[in-house]
């Protein structure tokens, strides 16, 4: 446990296996959010909160008290209500302490929930048998690499907006095969020796 | 009696989940890589879909209306751990390359989406029947891609060769792949007149609540800045 292993799992969540491109886990919000610059950051910020604490909370109660009590099969139900009840807590916790970042983060903070990243990091922090630090930080690593690609797409996509497309691609389609072309590249960071 | 058979014919064709409504897409994506795993993974979502479906309709009156969701998340969850255990006692191999997107079927839109579109509104034999027909339809589009990825990408359908192994373009069998897939399959259509119908979900559907929905649609796509605002200009 050194910090070249933490920095390993950073650029293994972030770019290798990126959670969108290579995972396909919160494809819905990707394709849904990305056609606004702005919007896309916001959301991205209220990822990496959300990922990185529930990443934390889901590694503790696994450990200190699913694992103990031989209750493994109930993880999938238990984390997904803390996830759920976690969005809420964060919600109203920014909404009294700091209301700037909670109008950033907007309706995009609620919206997490349901993005199955959230619920899909925690389960494979899990499988992996990762101790805390390396949850937190496993966490911390995916929803960068969310906010990466999401970015990236949202940039992707004010170019195509401007140029006349063949009819049945225009809407999703293009945005797919615009997906399809960042996958390829992601693609690339696979050869990283890790 | 012909309002059940509509029922199928509604998801399996008209109202396809994946195809025409895009909910779903993560697993789809993920899992389709061979036609068999999109069987697996459609038959596994379909009878959560078809029990999440029985039990929301059957309680419908029971459930006070402000607690709804997070009930149907709780019921939702055992369902798919019930599910879950099952697989991997039984179908051990089916367990191993589907993995993780066994219980992440708790986050996948469809479900949740049928019991606030429909199985919360209706008598649990109709809904039932819905559930069938929904997930039919998951498992037909998902069947359908993996055919394809697996084609192009391995020479091969279900297993059996069809194109000499050399022929294997392994892109397809890869991430990129099922983004070009989906993609061209999504542009056949468009090009063929079937819309995608995500505007009439969202009427139909979610009551405008996107907080709890994780569909693609339009409302949430256009104007989520513009309501965010509304929402800080009504509380100051």
């Amino acid at each position: 446990m050194n910090n070249t292993s933490l920095i390993l799992i950073i650029v293994g969540t972030a770019l290798v296996n990126n959670v969108v491109l290579n995972q396909f886990l919160g494809i819905c919000s990707f394709l849904g959010v990305s056609k606004q610059m702005k919007a896309s950051i916001s959301l991205g910020g209220a990822v990496i909160f959300v990922i990185t604490i529930a990443s934390a909370v889901a590694s503790l109660l696994y450990d200190y008290i699913l694992k103990p009590l031989g209750m493994d099969f109930m993880k999938t139900i238990i984390f997904i209500l803390v996830i759920a009840a976690l969005v809420q807590i964060v919600e109203m916790f920014l909404k009294k302490k700091s209301p700037a970042v909670y109008k950033a983060l907007g309706i995009y903070l609620p919206l997490i929930t349901t993005n199955c990243a959230v619920l899909g990091v925690a389960l494979t922090n899990v499988q992996d048998g990762y101790n805390f630090i390396q949850c937190v930080t496993s966490g911390f690593g995916t929803a960068i690499g969310y906010t990466i690609a999401i970015v990236l797409l949202a940039g992707i996509r004010s170019r195509i907006n401007e140029k006349d497309l063949p009819g049945p691609l225009r809407g999703a389609p293009i945005v797919m095969i615009a997906a399809a072309l960042m996958s390829i590249a992601f693609m690339g960071f696979g050869s990283l020796v890790l | 009696m012909k309002q059940y058979i509509e029922r199928l014919w509604n998801g399996l064709v008209k109202e396809n989940p994946v195809l025409v409504l895009m909910l779903g897409m993560c697993p789809a994506l993920a899992v389709s890589t061979q036609a068999a795993n999109g069987i697996g993974m459609g038959l596994s979502t379909l009878a959560v879909l078809v029990l999440s479906n029985f039990v929301i309709s059957c309680l419908r009156k029971v459930i006070p209306d402000q607690v709804r969701l997070p009930a149907y998340i709780v019921i939702v969850a055992s369902l798919v751990t019930v599910t879950e255990l099952l697989i991997e006692a039984y179908l051990p191999s089916l367990y191993e390359t589907l993995g993780i997107y066994i219980p992440l079927i708790v986050v996948n839109c469809i479900i949740l989406g049928r019991a606030e579109a429909y199985a919360n509104k209706h008598t649990p034999l109709l809904s039932i029947m819905d559930g069938i027909g929904m997930g039919l339809g998951f498992t037909a589009a998902l069947t359908i891609a993996g055919a394809i990825r697996e084609l192009l990408g391995a020479g091969s359908v279900f297993g059996f060769r069809l194109l000499p192994e050399s022929f294997g373009m392994t892109i397809f069998i890869q991430p990129p792949g099922a983004f070009l897939v989906f993609a061209l399959i999504i542009a056949i259509m468009n090009a063929i007149g079937i819309k995608t119908r995500q505007r009439k979900l969202v009427e139909s559907g979610c009551d405008g609540n996107c907080a709890l929905c994780s569909a693609v649609c339009e409302t949430r796509d256009t104007d989520p800045a513009a309501e965010a605002e509304q929402k800080g200009g009504a509380e100051a």
